[in-house]
């Protein structure tokens, strides 16, 4: 199952290919020949380019793809009501209860900054738009040993990485969450320094499984998943999947990363998720799906290895946590 | 009066957040992973009940209640049993009776340890608590051997701290607690006339539970 879907994945660009060609098509609401030329696809209703995003809001989504190996999607109330985001507090059901208060996810622009042929500002929704969506259903594993399955929405960061053009000098790429304490109340208290840096080398920010992610289970983010803009990489402990992004910076050398200063023994730049690498104060060798009673052993590379292993050929993973 | 309706109504209360625990997961009201909360909560009840267990000198001293000393030793059997509670969702919810895995989880990880060691010191004052091994072991031995709740305690909070990812506001209060409730001994063996001399009778001998 994992191994077909990994060839699907790496046929991927021909699809992407196909439905850029046909986007005006289906743009316009001809649906039936985008779908023609889909062959075998779920299509969802099309997006109206003039129309209005808000959280919560339909989107529209060109094909489905299970990266979770059929495992069984983690129910919506859990997504969306047991979440780590210390900006606005640290007990997991504070997302769900404070970002609908006060984050307010459009008007959202995200900055494309350094070593790129076109920096640009870009509006979320004229992001959204740029290249087909698609539903990815991934595994999530929480550096804490509990996991989820969860239908993401978005498009591979590559793709709009290669618009914007990497120059030559870049190595890695840095990702910001917004900073408003106005607007995530959390970053007035001195849990973590604000605001919220991730990064990935560039080799990983183009792996296809690489998500730039605007939804999931069909809508646009809620509010404490991450709105409206969020990275998902499956392979790494969820903290790296960072939330609410206002900048992606192309950069020569590695970024300082928030949880790697804030415990740098603890929390490793790479963090894929590892079984045989614990954390040093607890075991990663098991994980709890939320919604089950046993514990599951922990896949290497949460179980994509097949697919990104190749990407750290050669490296002590122990070293490089 | 205190034996006939203050015991059983203390008692009762010290159940409700057993009681509070079984309603919610009857009704599925323990959120998205339940047995998180299980052990979360009664890992902090168990330091609750300490942290109580340890109030009792204190306030009996310094409030001239001499007869709070009449809860002490319930309330501290809600710690042990508050702690029981904690460590079988350990061994059963978490490592399903892995023993191999356990003994490994003891011996690698910190806080683990700790929490192990600060319910292992709770035992024998469980096991001397009945009145026949006051008696056997003598006032004085016994006041010596309960003295481990102290390191019980200690225990309780540093296993607290080191099992949270990062923010370590609550594992501090409950330090800073300890620390006033530890610090109030010393300070009342440093200078025994600033608190002992509110009551009358200073040793909390444990022959005050026989009902006079």
């Amino acid at each position: 199952m994992l191994f077909k879907k990994a060839a699907d994945l790496l046929s991927r660009e021909v699809t992407g290919k196909d439905l850029y060609l046909n986007r005006r098509k289906f743009l316009a609401g001809a649906a039936g020949a985008g779908a023609a030329a889909l062959a075998g696809e779920r299509l969802y209703r099309v997006l109206a380019p003039a129309e209005v995003v808000r959280a919560g809001m339909k989107l529209d989504t060109v094909k489905q793809a299970d990266f979770a190996g059929g495992e069984k999607e983690t129910p919506y109330k859990d997504v969306t009501n047991y979440n780590n985001f210390y900006e606005f507090g640290t007990d997991k059901y504070n997302p769900a209860s404070e970002a609908p208060k006060y984050l307010h996810p459009r008007p959202w622009s995200v900055a494309v900054e350094g070593l790129v042929k076109q920096p640009k500002t870009y509006d979320v929704d004229s992001l959204l738009k740029m290249f087909p969506l698609e539903e990815r259903i991934y595994r999530h594993r929480c550096v804490e040993g509990w996991s989820m399955v969860i239908p993401w929405l978005g498009f591979p960061l590559g793709d709009f990485l290669r618009r914007v053009e990497p120059a030559s000098k870049a190595r890695f790429v840095e990702f910001t969450t917004l900073y408003d304490p106005k607007q995530m109340p959390g970053q007035n208290t001195r849990v973590l320094d604000w605001p919220y840096v991730e990064g990935l080398r560039l080799d990983e920010a183009m792996h296809p499984l690489t998500l730039l992610t605007f939804g999931l289970y069909g809508e646009t983010l809620p509010n404490q998943n991450g709105a409206p803009i969020r990275l998902v990489i499956p392979w790494k402990y969820g903290f790296k999947s960072i939330k609410s992004v206002v900048r992606i910076r192309l950069v020569a050398s590695q970024p300082a990363t928030t949880w790697n200063r804030a415990a740098p023994n603890e929390y490793g730049f790479y963090s894929n998720v590892n079984p045989d690498v614990d954390h040093p104060r607890w075991s990663q060798a098991r994980e709890r799906r939320i919604g089950e009673f046993y514990k599951r052993k922990t896949l290497m590379f949460n179980g994509y290895a097949d697919q990104v292993a190749r990407l750290y050929n050669g490296m002590d993973l122990r070293k490089y946590f | 009066m205190i034996r006939r309706v203050w015991k059983p109504a203390v008692f009762a209360a010290c159940l409700l957040p057993l009681a509070n625990l079984g309603w919610k997961g009857w009704k599925g009201e323990l959120g998205a992973n339940p047995i998180e909360v299980i052990t979360h909560s009664t890992g902090l009840w168990t330091l609750i009940f300490l942290l109580v267990t340890l109030t009792v000198t204190p306030a009996r001293k310094l409030l001239a209640m001499p007869w709070l000393i009449r809860f002490r030793r319930m309330l501290g059997l809600f710690a042990f049993f508050y702690g029981c509670l904690h460590l079988l969702t350990y061994v059963w919810l978490d490592k399903f009776f892995d023993l191999h895995d356990m003994v490994k989880d003891i011996a690698k990880r910190p806080f683990i340890t700790v929490g192990f060691a600060g319910f292992g010191l709770l035992v024998p004052l469980a096991v001397t608590s009945t009145r026949k091994m006051i008696q056997r072991l003598g006032g004085m031995r016994w006041r010596w051997l309960h003295r481990l709740i102290y390191l019980s305690a200690m225990a309780g909070v540093v296993h607290f701290y080191w099992q949270v990812k990062k923010d370590v506001t609550r594992p501090l209060y409950y330090a800073g607690v300890l620390a006033l409730l530890l610090g109030y001994r010393i300070a009342a063996y440093l200078v025994p006339k600033l608190t002992w001399h509110v009551v009358a009778q200073p040793a909390p001998a444990p022959s005050v539970e026989r009902e006079t």
